[in-house]
């Protein structure tokens, strides 16, 4: 069987499927982020499979260079906010940062 | 440095995608003058399979150990490898200049950042606190709920698939299209990026009291 579509797309929900398993297990703030990047890969391997296979021309490269960029800006302000996390509890476990509950 | 096995293997692992990610290079590269690529690609299992199935493969095996692994440090070489993977993937979709983005943005900033803010608030040593892990079974559950869904929908779906053209350099095309059909997105985007800058400058930096 030729490498085609489907091959791709399987990777892509791979991808989705352990990065939201890391989105959802994680205590670490920084391993949660890291389970986005890969749900946002996901996406962008269908995207980029989808421009190749289906639609041709650039559209869904298009796109995945929007979510490469979004991406980016997520990672700088995620990272930011779990450093700010991390001064004011001095851990950065996800549980333990629960001031607004009480 | 002492070595053991896993420490082998994923080195053996790291080189083999960096030798297949620059023979996926050197395929588009060369692409339309070697017609040996597309006459080994009618055979049972040409090259490309073969760099497709071990290019996917290193994807999913570092998209695992993100998942997985116990050590934080760990989670982000898997990051790195299904990054690395990702672009590899997106040079044999053809889609040269994606993958040169993946590989300047993702691995040379955003594996940085992470690797930066890892440093900064674990204490490395702690293997156990830096990368606990709460209900792995109820992940796996949620594994073995969603992906057969989304592969069974992308292998049983009678797509309508159209013949892939050549390969041809991207790169021009894409930069007219940004400035012309993409251009609103592409300043809003400018705008976020600017927006980004200045929020995580005021949200990481300590306070400093002026008294």
């Amino acid at each position: 069987m030729q490498i085609s579509l489907p091959h791709f797309l399987v990777v892509g929900a791979l991808l989705f499927g352990l990065g939201l398993v890391t989105v959802v297990t994680r205590r670490n703030a920084v391993g949660v982020l890291m389970g986005v990047e890969l749900i946002l890969n996901g996406a962008n391997v269908n995207f980029a499979a989808f421009s190749h296979y289906v639609t041709g021309g650039l559209t869904g490269q298009i796109f995945a260079l929007f979510v490469i960029v979004l991406a980016a800006a997520e990672a700088a302000v995620g990272l930011a906010i779990v450093l700010a996390i991390f001064q004011t509890f001095k851990t950065i476990d996800v549980r333990r940062a629960d001031l607004m509950r009480e | 440095m002492n070595l053991t096995p896993g420490k082998i293997l994923g080195w053996l692992a790291g080189a083999a995608l960096v030798a297949a990610f620059l023979v996926g290079m050197a395929q588009l590269a060369i692409g339309p003058a070697a017609g040996a690529w597309s006459a080994t690609a009618a055979g049972p299992l040409g090259v490309r399979d073969v760099l497709f199935y071990v290019l996917a493969a290193l994807t999913v095996a570092g998209a695992g150990g993100v998942a997985f692994a116990r050590n934080i440090l760990h989670s982000a070489i898997g990051l790195l490898m299904a990054l690395l993977g990702a672009g590899a993937l997106y040079v044999l979709l053809s889609a040269d200049f994606l993958a040169v983005t993946q590989l300047l943005v993702y691995i040379g900033g955003v594996l940085v950042l992470v690797l930066f803010a890892v440093m900064l608030t674990s204490r490395i040593g702690e293997v156990n606190v830096s990368n606990a892990s709460v209900g792995v079974v109820g992940g796996l559950l949620l594994l073995a709920a969603v992906a057969p869904v989304l592969v069974a929908v992308a292998l049983l779906t009678p797509w309508r698939l159209i013949a892939p053209g050549p390969a041809v350099a991207t790169t021009a095309a894409l930069g007219d299209a940004f400035l012309t059909r993409w251009l609103l997105p592409f300043e809003v985007a400018s705008m976020v990026l600017l927006a980004t800058l200045v929020g995580a400058i005021v949200i990481a930096r300590k306070e400093i009291k002026a008294d």
